[in-house]
């Protein structure tokens, strides 16, 4: 599956995945939208009229990246990356406020949200910084400056606020572990959220009990060649017993009600019936929607434009951050595993890849590129089934949407150009 | 290990996800399951109900559309206020008012704007309606009463209540269900059956269309007309006479069992209990705890039926071979029990059957009651003849009309004495009053009615019931349509008969004969008791009347019963003619009669005790 376009070689296999799954966000943003006067799909007043007018920007991006010069996106890292905090500051004085997050520049003709643009060039910035020769990821200097890459641009969106683009500018983070940023880091923060939920869920002595037990467990059956260090295990311990200790303080104190009662529907916490039918009407009232429209779906689906919750607006943003609650009614199960089976194959194609790049910028920049869709895949369809909290997140190629379609397009196409030319790096 | 990382997160999401798709679109769910869609409105299409007809085909009750105009505040966008108002007829502020009070109640919901809109103003503004956004009508199903009779027996509709709802699972809230009379019994057939349309909605509880073209619908199916066998014009006129009297008529068809005319006084205009005023109405004639309108006196009044059950102890002697109707007994203006002399309104001298039946002699039937005991070996078994005979008269049970209501009235047997008077204990003579029908017995208007086909029919009688024909098809139903045979053989009912028309030839009823109709009757003067303060109290006699017409051939028997009418020769008597000419020759031929009735009242009687001062009573003034 390998062609070529003029000179360029190009992975068609990412591509054809690219451009079903765009097919399918919009079928869906058609059922999600239409209304009785079927207007024409060219109609623009219409979200799938607009949808398709962003779909055909997109493509034309991504011809014209396959036109750019490859080293454009090495060489000028740095401009893009600076533009784009430059866009995101600037929301603080020109930024349009929609649906209480002021993300959004107004264009006239279409508001457009930088943060999208911003994830595209922190990971150029992050990938540039990291291939430099000089840059070594051991050193805390250097890992603190690449840390530091992502930390601003999710630094400037917190406010807006944006909690879900932050997340994915941290998400970047995987690309560090990927070059040699010692995973202590990541099992560390692994550790800590589990030990959050599970006194969140079981209370603090539970928790320090299983956490006391895991720890002995652990040092009686490790195998011997394996040497650990006492005051390094009593030193986790010790950690682990004090973050358990703070958990609920944080959890009352720190949080928001709005946070709090997030959470509670999450971790199922809440044990007052009438609170929580407040919490399932309020806050929990798009996960309960979503997961009952994709439940009424059923093994095979209600077939395209038969949705009835789906008809009926019942899911609130259904065209674009819960469009997969549309697929799951309507093409049902089916619909839904080919999907997510879809988006699997795309990251792992993908990271398979990166994985071969001789050239160390291509590589990371790919696994940016990796981390930054995997990191909206799982989140939006986790929230969407009620796997995880709400965070108001995109799905890639299929939710509604003109910054984050050309964005995602950018990002994927811009990595099969540098795929492409890998093997003439002289270009 | 690095290049791992985030491989199996991708992997893992994924396998996550497609569990959580499986519980929730394999295992969790069902196909029924968009019965409780909330997107998914399932509207019910009431049927219209059945029709009820008269027995010559006179419409009684039809069906009634009423339009309110609706309004959805939300939706609306009027341009000219002032041209809406005149198509509808009311003024601004009317206007402005109802639609503030529909924006406080929901903007997104209906809420009506005008109830029950004129037919003319209705066509004139559906005319127009699409101009108008956010209003529509909505029909609702009324009944139309053609008659401003028979409230008791046909009924009337209303909400179910939540304990119906509960044991009818075909009922939800806010539906109608007959609540009384026909449109009780006869419910499942007059109803029809309901269907159902599923509509489309979204969040806001918008109908936005039919789900799947009305894939799922169901069409509603007509309720059954069915035409029953009151007589209207009988029944009106019945009712009008008697107006400013309590009591009831009943007149059965005696070759059919089938009731002509069953009337209580007081009655309503069934009218009252339709629409917008109905609750208060309802309220004003359920409260009315003196004069009782709801209380259904032909069916549930249960008096001592007076003299005319002479006719059955007669007839029960007769059977019993203790009685020669020419044997005579002295009359002495009265008899004794042990020591007390009790009164008798015959005026006395030798009585044979025919003339102790037809001037009404309570002597003569003690006598004959006695006869029937002094027949058997103790009082226990000659209760026991008596009891059995009386039952086969359908006195003293429930008589099993396919009327939703009834009383049993009281034949009262061998444990009724045990438990009164003690096991043993007692004899004929401490019930002798029943003899002519005073005492512990009692029966309803209805029974009586029904005792009196029995007789006219000469040993026999067909279930009274009230249902005809079915969508024009004959009711068939062995309860009803068979004969029910009384312990009385055919021959012993000629002399009963003869004396009865003597009633009208020369004795208490002579003064109402009809020219060109052979009558049978018997008349009744009901004492009855009351309690004013505590204190046992007579009041006026009931007037008790039972008859039927033409003798040879019977083609109505009836009973009247009018509470403190004194005697049966007065109102009862008057009424049961005057019904059985009218339901015979279609005219009055003796006016008087008939103005006498409609001219008079008996509310100053009833006014009597209530007044709390001393009264008289059994005034000769009538």
């Amino acid at each position: 599956m390998r062609g070529s376009i003029g000179k360029i070689r190009v992975d068609w296999v990412s591509i054809i995945l690219y451009l079903i799954l765009v097919f399918v966000g919009w079928v869906n943003i058609y059922s999600s939208t239409v209304t009785e006067n079927h207007s024409s799909i060219f109609d623009f007043s219409t979200i799938y009229g607009k949808q398709f007018f962003f779909i055909i920007i997109s493509l034309c991006a991504a011809g014209f990246i396959f036109i750019v010069n490859t080293k454009a996106f090495e060489r000028f890292a740095a401009i893009y990356y600076f533009t784009a905090l430059l866009l995101l500051s600037g929301l603080f004085v020109f930024g349009k406020t929609i649906a209480g997050a002021t993300s959004w520049y107004n264009l006239g003709f279409f508001n457009f949200q930088p943060s999208e643009l911003a994830k595209i060039a922190t990971a150029i910035a992050l990938a540039k910084y990291l291939s430099d020769i000089q840059t070594d990821i051991k050193n805390n200097l250097h890992a603190a400056i690449a840390f530091g890459i992502l930390l601003i641009p999710a630094l400037l969106v917190i406010p807006q606020p944006d909690p879900g683009s932050a997340l994915v500018f941290f998400a970047l983070s995987f690309v560090l572990f990927r070059e040699g940023f010692s995973l202590k880091l990541f099992w560390g923060v692994f550790a800590a959220i589990l030990l959050f939920m599970a006194v969140l869920k079981w209370g603090v002595i539970w928790s320090i009990g299983g956490l006391v037990l895991g720890g002995g467990l652990g040092f009686m059956l490790k195998p011997k060649r394996i040497k650990w260090s006492w005051t390094k295990l009593s030193f986790g311990l010790l950690a682990g017993v004090l973050f358990a200790t703070s958990v609920n303080y944080v959890f009352n104190e720190v949080f928001e009600q709005r946070h709090r009662d997030r959470f509670s529907l999450w971790l199922d916490l809440e044990t007052d019936p009438e609170i929580l039918e407040k919490i399932n009407r309020s806050i929990g009232y798009n996960t309960y929607q979503s997961t009952e429209a994709i439940r009424a779906g059923g093994f095979f689906g209600k077939g395209f434009l038969e949705g009835t919750r789906t008809k009926g607006d019942f899911v609130p943003e259904q065209h674009s951050d819960y469009i997969f609650s549309t697929l799951g009614e309507e093409w049902g199960f089916l619909g839904t595993t080919v999907v997510v089976l879809l988006f699997t194959t795309l990251l792992l194609r993908l990271l398979f890849l990166s994985e071969r790049q001789s050239n160390s910028f291509n590589r990371i920049f790919g696994y940016g590129v990796v981390s930054i869709l995997s990191i909206h895949y799982i989140i939006n369809i986790g929230m969407v089934l009620g796997l995880l909290p709400t965070i108001g997140i995109p799905l890639p190629y299929l939710s509604y949407g003109g910054s984050g379609m050309l964005g995602f397009t950018l990002l994927l196409f811009i990595f099969l150009k540098l795929d492409g030319n890998r093997l003439k790096e002289w270009d | 290990m690095r290049k791992l990382l985030l491989f199996s997160v991708v992997i893992i999401a994924a396998i996550s996800f497609i569990i959580k798709l499986g519980s929730l679109q394999i295992s969790g769910t069902n196909p029924e399951a968009f019965k409780s869609d909330p997107a998914i409105n399932a509207q019910t299409i009431y049927p219209s109900r059945g029709y009820i007809y008269d027995r010559n085909d006179a419409l009684l009750v039809a069906n009634q559309a009423a339009y309110d105009l609706m309004v959805v505040p939300r939706e609306v966008h009027l341009k000219d206020t002032l041209a809406f108002c005149q198509l509808l007829n009311i003024n601004r502020e009317t206007f402005i008012n109802q639609i503030e009070r529909a924006k406080r109640y929901s903007p997104r919901l209906p809420s009506v704007m005008v109830s029950k809109l004129s037919k003319e103003t209705y066509a004139a503004f559906q005319e127009k309606m699409r101009k108008y956004e956010g209003f529509y009508i909505q029909k609702q199903n009324l009944r139309d009463y053609k008659t401003a009779a028979a409230a008791n027996v046909l009924g009337y509709i209303s909400e179910v209540n939540p304990w119906e709802v509960k044991n009818n699972p075909e009922y939800n809230a806010g539906e109608l269900i007959g609540k009384t009379g026909v449109e009780k019994q006869y419910e499942s057939i007059i109803r029809g059956e309901k269907g159902v349309q599923y509509l489309q909605k979204d969040r806001f509880n918008r109908i936005i269309g039919p789900y799947k073209n009305g894939a799922h619908d169901k069409t509603p199916k007509a309720g059954t007309n069915i035409q029953i066998t009151l007589d209207k014009e009988l029944q009106e006129y019945g009712e009008k006479l008697l107006e400013n009297k309590r009591g009831a008529i009943v007149a059965i068809q005696p070759n059919s069992g089938e009731i002509l005319a069953l009337i209580t006084g007081p009655s309503f205009d069934p009218s009252l209990l339709v629409g917008r005023n109905r609750s208060r109405n309802y309220t004003n004639l359920y409260y009315d705890s003196i004069a009782k309108p709801t209380w259904d006196r032909s069916l549930l009044a249960q008096p001592s039926p007076g003299s005319p059950f002479k006719l059955i102890n007669g007839l029960v002697a007769l059977q019993e071979g203790v009685l020669n109707p020419l044997e005579t007994v002295y009359c002495n203006n009265g008899y004794f029990v042990g020591k007390d002399k009790k009164g008798c309104h015959c005026g006395g001298g030798s009585r044979n059957l025919y003339t102790a039946i037809s001037e009404s002699c309570n002597a003569y039937f003690v006598a004959v009651f006695k006869k029937i005991f002094q027949k058997y070996p103790n009082s226990d078994a000659g209760l026991e003849a008596w009891v059995s005979h009386m039952k086969s008269f359908g006195l003293g049970d429930y008589l099993g009309t396919d009327l939703p209501t009834g009383a049993p009235g009281r034949i009262p047997g061998v444990p009724f004495y045990d438990a009164y008077y003690g096991d043993n204990k007692w004899g004929p003579t401490y019930f002798i009053s029943n003899a002519i029908g005073q005492g512990e017995v009692a029966t309803t208007p209805i029974q009586l009615a029904n005792m009196t086909a029995a007789i006219a029919n000469r040993g026999f009688y067909f279930r009274p019931h009230i249902l005809r024909k079915i969508d024009n098809k004959p009711f068939k139903d062995s309860v009803y349509n068979k004969p029910v045979f009384t312990s009385i053989s055919k021959e012993h009912f000629e002399p009963i008969i003869d004396a009865m028309q003597k009633v009208y030839e020369s004795g208490t009823a002579k003064h109402l004969k009809v020219k060109g109709l052979t009558m049978a009757g018997k008349t009744g003067t009901g004492e009855n008791y009351t309690r004013i303060n505590g204190e046992r109290k007579q009041l006026t006699d009931h007037s008790i009347f039972v008859g039927f017409s033409p003798v040879e051939k019977p083609e109505i028997a009836i009973s009247v019963y009018v509470e403190h009418g004194y005697y049966g020769s007065r109102y009862a008597g008057y009424i049961a003619t005057l019904m059985m000419e009218k339901y015979l020759k279609g005219n009055i031929s003796n006016k008087s009669l008939e103005n006498k009735i409609l001219e008079s009242s008996l509310e100053k009687e009833y006014a009597k005790p209530l007044s709390g001062k001393p009264f008289k009573i059994n005034e000769y003034a009538w």
